[in-house]
């Protein structure tokens, strides 16, 4: 919003909409000591951070050896090892599987779908579904992953007990099958309740004229209720796109493994820059990952602007 | 964000998460306060090293340093966690000038922790005493050069070790198998694993192999192949290519996991080698390819993690055979891998001196004794002490006298660790299912961006 420098008439201090230049310099003071905190809390954790892995990735910087003491300057040599790198491509195609699987398709489909399923509901049934989709959000990933892997192990594991079979190994044989599923699992209840509160706003006046009209289920879900929570679908889209694209608790349940089956970019940073220790490598590769994070939500917040 | 935060706190050094150095923590008066630290920790992994610093090393210390007029506290800062996790950890501590004063490694990170500067010479640290120590005479050249870097002492061995073939006495009577086997070529590990496959075994070789086992793949499978096969991972400088020794350690883990003698599942998972110990001890496993650890720390029947009552009279052994009679590393017909722990000062302590006496004084006879008595017993770095530590324990004399006179040391410089990880990705390719040629080609394929090209690799 541009300010109006131009001097009050007499009389006229305090017009509404209107600042005397000292009202406006002391206001941009004031705005500017409030923002300050914030704005050095993000440059300290964010911004320098960001500069920090981007100089890392410009090194042969090593967690231990000749290059942790004295990195040398590598230019873009990281960068060209990762695009040259079978292992990177294949987490990338993992990653985006991931994404696409948990995410996109899972989280947003079942959260929506739970959500208009219990939308007009009250009573147990629905304090008991949302308690258990809920649980699944609350529970610290470290845990709930201890959980998973007990529950699938293919010895003694909980989910062969239940279907009566022995020795099925779902990590091993179907690792991103089951880590998508543990995602959905678990990242559900975060859709469900922005869109329990999103179909809230919709005006029920809206959908009763449409049902006098003759709307049919899927035209009213089309033409009344998804216009009105299309920015939360969007948003929702955007927030649980890139968490599930930076989600470190894969490695939890398979390490990664079996032979990369599962190494998402992530995991795949970690297992080059902690457990290899090529932190140059590493943060090249986390530069890609934080480049990919930033032409993703630039997308979005275009489409929701568009939109709106 | 969280993997970009991962390696900036690593890069700044703000992830550290190690305890800080001696004497930092003030409140003490005069007292100096140390720390110590090993992978172990009570109830968990490795509990006896932790009690035995907990209930024996602490407090005869402080005594022995307060008889001397001196007020010294020690605290043990416990781990229970994977060897790359502990590693990582203690890098991180380290760059970020912290960690604990006494600082537990294996031998085989000195060298790239020397070179990062994590670790300084004993006696830059220490002065005259470093050499001075009375225990250096005790310790055998072959085990002194594990704590050996660029022709400096970094640290003080705590012992070494040896690596057998481990056979269940029982599934080995079933299967009509002798109870004192020896094979004397990879082949005859294979027939023994076709009888017990026969007699309804359900894993009959269980050899290592994988990422998932980390170093356990290169130390305790690939390593003593490439041996049995006649070959060395470095040899005057160079390092071991798409060479036949590796074509031939590939060839055999092809055999037992292409073959059905083994199971390839149990490689990939994360906690495979757990598991394959549980199963050994469950009687499932016919032979399995170990270190003494395994005896000792594993099966053992008072204090191991899959306790076994009856080790003492179904768990056979017998020691690795070259590929076929004389086939070995220096024409042997036998052969094993060694490697052992070291005990450290952190350049960063601010009191090395008492440091270093903190570590010399668990290396002592009698700490060794102690330490390794109620059935804990190991190999110690001390000659002194190692005949009465041993005696009564069959397994560890027998890898004394026999194993050890001809065991192999993985290379001490700092890119081992990289080439290690090289060949785990090597034999869990075949594992997969590449053919043992393929795998020895993209091994050498990438063996090259680690050393530094080919002029450095001998095919």
């Amino acid at each position: 919003m541009a300010l109006a420098t131009s001097p009050p008439e007499a009389g006229e201090a305090g017009a509404p909409g209107r600042y005397s230049s000292d009202a406006a310099g002391l206001g941009r003071l004031r705005a500017g000591v409030f923002v300050a905190p914030a704005l050095l809390l993000i440059a300290a954790f964010l911004v320098f951070p960001a500069l920090w892995v981007l100089y890392l990735a410009l090194t042969n910087y090593r967690l231990t050896g000749a290059a942790a003491a004295e990195p040398q300057f590598v230019g873009l040599a990281n960068l060209l090892d990762a695009a040259a790198n079978p292992e990177f491509w294949s987490s990338t195609w993992l990653t985006v599987e991931f994404v696409l699987g948990s995410a996109v398709i899972g989280q947003v489909g079942l959260g929506f779908t739970i959500a208009w399923l219990l939308r007009d509901r009250r009573g147990p049934l629905k304090r008991l579904v949302e308690g258990l989709v809920i649980l699944a959000w609350i529970l610290p990933g470290a845990i709930v992953s201890f959980l998973w892997v007990a529950l699938l192990d293919r010895d003694g594991g909980t989910l062969n007990a239940l279907l009566g079979i022995q020795g099925f190994a779902w990590l091993l044989d179907h690792p991103m099958l089951s880590i998508i599923v543990f995602n959905i699992w678990r990242g559900t209840a975060f859709s469900m309740m922005l869109y329990g509160a999103a179909l809230g706003n919709v005006p029920p006046s809206h959908l009763e004229s449409a049902r006098l009209a003759g709307a049919s289920g899927w035209q009213q879900l089309r033409d009344v209720v998804f216009p009105h929570i299309r920015g939360h679908v969007l948003t929702n889209l955007l927030l649980i796109s890139l968490w599930t694209f930076n989600d470190f608790t894969p490695f939890l349940l398979t390490a990664g493994g079996p032979d990369g089956r599962s190494e998402v970019l992530a995991v795949h940073v970690y297992k080059v820059a902690l457990q290899s220790g090529e932190l140059g490598y590493g943060a090249a590769v986390s530069a890609i990952i934080l480049l990919i994070n930033l032409v993703v939500a630039v997308f979005y917040l275009r489409l929701l602007r568009r939109r709106k | 964000m969280g993997v970009v935060a991962v390696i900036t706190a690593a890069g700044l050094g703000l992830a550290a998460c190690g305890q800080s150095s001696g004497g930092g923590g003030g409140g003490g008066g005069d007292a100096i306060e140390l720390t110590i630290t090993q992978n172990a920790i009570a109830g968990g992994k490795n509990a006896a090293g932790a009690n035995f610093i907990a209930n024996w090393v602490i407090p005869k210390f402080e005594a022995a340093q307060k008889a001397k007029g001196k007020n010294v506290k020690v605290k043990f800062v416990p781990s229970g966690v994977d060897d790359e996790q502990y590693k990582t950890k203690l890098s991180l501590d380290l760059k970020s000038g912290k960690g604990a004063d006494v600082i537990d490694i294996d031998g085989i990170w000195a060298g790239e922790f020397a070179e990062a500067g994590y670790l300084k010479p004993l006696a830059d640290l220490v002065g005259t005493d470093a050499d001075g120590w009375d225990g250096w005479s005790q310790i055998p050249e072959a085990v002194q050069g594990l704590a050996t870097f660029n022709g400096k002492k970094y640290a003080l061995p705590v012992g070494t070790d040896g690596r057998v073939l481990y056979f269940n006495k029982t599934l080995f009577q079933k299967a009509g198998l002798p109870a004192d086997w020896q094979p004397k070529s990879w082949q005859e590990i294979l027939d023994a694993g076709t009888k017990l496959k026969s007699s309804g075994v359900p894993v009959p070789i269980q050899i290592n192999a994988g990422t998932a086992m980390g170093e356990a793949t290169s130390m305790q499978g690939v390593l003593p192949l490439l041996a049995g096969a006649g070959g060395e991972v470095q040899k005057d400088g160079k390092w071991a290519g798409a060479t036949q020794p590796l074509k031939d350690a590939l060839g055999l883990y092809q055999k037992i996991y292409g073959g059905g003698l083994g199971d390839p599942k149990l490689q990939q998972e994360a906690k495979g080698r757990d598991k394959s110990f549980q199963q050994f001890a469950a009687g499932k496993i016919g032979i399995l390819m170990e270190g003494d650890y395994f005896w000792r720390g594993v099966v053992n029947p008072a204090t191991g993690v899959a306790k076994m009552a009856d080790r003492d009279q179904v768990v056979g052994y017998a020691m690795i055979p070259a590929m076929e009679p004389g086939k070995g590393i220096r024409g042997q017909d036998f052969v094993s891998m060694s490697g052992g722990a070291l005990r450290t000062v952190n350049p960063n302590s601010k009191h090395p001196k008492e440091a270093f006496e903190l570590a010399t004084f668990t290396l002592s006879p009698e700490g060794l004794k102690e330490e390794t008595k109620d059935g804990n017993v190991r190999i110690t770095p001390r000659t002194d002490v190692n005949k009465e530590i041993l005696a009564g324990e069959p397994l560890l004399t027998y890898i004394s006298e026999k194993v050890l006179p001809l065991t192999a040391y993985r290379p001490p410089v700092a890119v081992y660790p990289q080439v290690s990880v090289a060949l785990q990705e090597a034999t869990a390719a075949v594992v997969g299912g590449t053919a043992p040629d393929q795998a020895a080609a993209d091994y050498q394929k990438k063996l090259e961006g680690i050393v530094g090209g080919p002029g450095n690799i001998a095919s």
